[in-house]
């Protein structure tokens, strides 16, 4: 079993690294892009005879304690 | 009087604040391998500036979890002194120890220099003995500076008089000009509401020499040895 967690900065947050990267972008030549904004993918193997909702619980607090920081970052889990 | 500093894999100010600590403040010092759990005969513990365990996930994000960290804890909630410098700060941060968080400096680049820093606080335990009206010129050194925090935290931070220090031009004037890295209102240092936590992005350890180009820096260091001094008297 897998789960897949993807932290992104809080809508509030500056992201610097993706204004450069939309700049890049727009220097490609694509039109449209309205904002590009970075973050982060974790995969993470859990143990078969874990129990779906046990792996959930799992990531989700590996998510919240520490691949996140919830003062600038918010977090979503995946069960695969 | 005994001061620690902590030494995390990846810690590279740690010899600077020792340095200090020994020949400037003449006071004993130790480093505290990270893995240490004892605390107990250290008035003051500094958490220094580098790149502690490669600024792997963010910046102290794993350094939080070294088992010295709940000790460091421990320590603060007993009113003992904890003092993060750079990376110290950051991890203080993340470590819940002191509000907010640092993030990316807006201009994305890592800025090596000396900046001018004004005391917005010279009643705490770290600012005593500097004049107020100083304007302080101490180097940073960091790519993640950039302080943010939500609105009900920085509202808190101002009511509470914990912004200690903040980023300012030559006359002290605090302007978007002379704030480096983006920082929410130019802060470059806080502290607790108890006042002896305190973090700040510039490296006071780095200022204590005039050969290094100046000696502003020791003004904080000396403020924290008369406060742990007032304590035991």
């Amino acid at each position: 079993m897998k789960a897949k967690v993807y932290v992104t900065l809080k809508p509030s947050v500056l992201d610097p690294q993706g204004k450069a990267i939309h700049h890049s972008v727009e220097l490609l030549g694509f039109e449209k892009i309205n904002e590009i904004r970075q973050g982060k993918y974790f995969e993470i193997a859990l143990d078969a005879t874990l129990s779906e909702a046990e792996a959930k619980a799992s990531a989700e607090k590996i998510a919240k304690d520490v691949l996140a920081n919830p003062v600038i970052e918010d977090y979503r889990v995946e069960i695969v | 009087m005994k001061f620690g500093v902590i030494v995390f894999p990846g810690s590279n100010c740690d010899h600077d604040a020792y340095h200090v600590i020994s020949k400037h403040v003449g006071q004993p010092v130790d480093f505290i391998w990270h893995k240490q759990t004892d605390l107990s005969e250290y008035d003051a513990v500094i958490v220094p500036g580098g790149f502690s365990y490669g600024d792997y996930l963010r910046c102290g994000a794993l350094a939080k979890f070294s088992p010295v960290m709940s000790a460091v804890k421990d320590f603060a909630a007993q009113g003992k002194f904890v003092f993060g410098i750079c990376n110290g700060f950051q991890i203080l941060c993340e470590a819940g120890l002191l509000p907010g968080a640092l993030i990316r400096n807006k201009n994305l680049h890592f800025i090596c220099k000396h900046i001018n820093l004004k005391v917005e606080n010279n009643h705490t335990p770290y600012t005593s003995e500097i004049d107020s009206e100083q304007v302080l010129s101490i180097p940073i050194a960091h790519a993640e500076g950039n302080y943010v925090c939500d609105d009900e935290t920085f509202h808190q931070l101002e009511e509470n008089n914990q912004i200690v220090f903040r980023y300012c031009d030559e006359t002290g004037e605090i302007t978007d000009q002379a704030n480096p890295n983006g920082a929410r209102s130019n802060i470059a240092g806080i502290c607790n509401e108890n006042r002896n936590v305190l973090g700040m992005m510039p490296h006071p350890e780095r200022a204590c020499e005039g050969l290094l180009g100046s000696n502003d820096g020791r003004g904080i260091f000396r403020s924290l040895a008369k406060a742990i001094e007032s304590i035991s008297n």
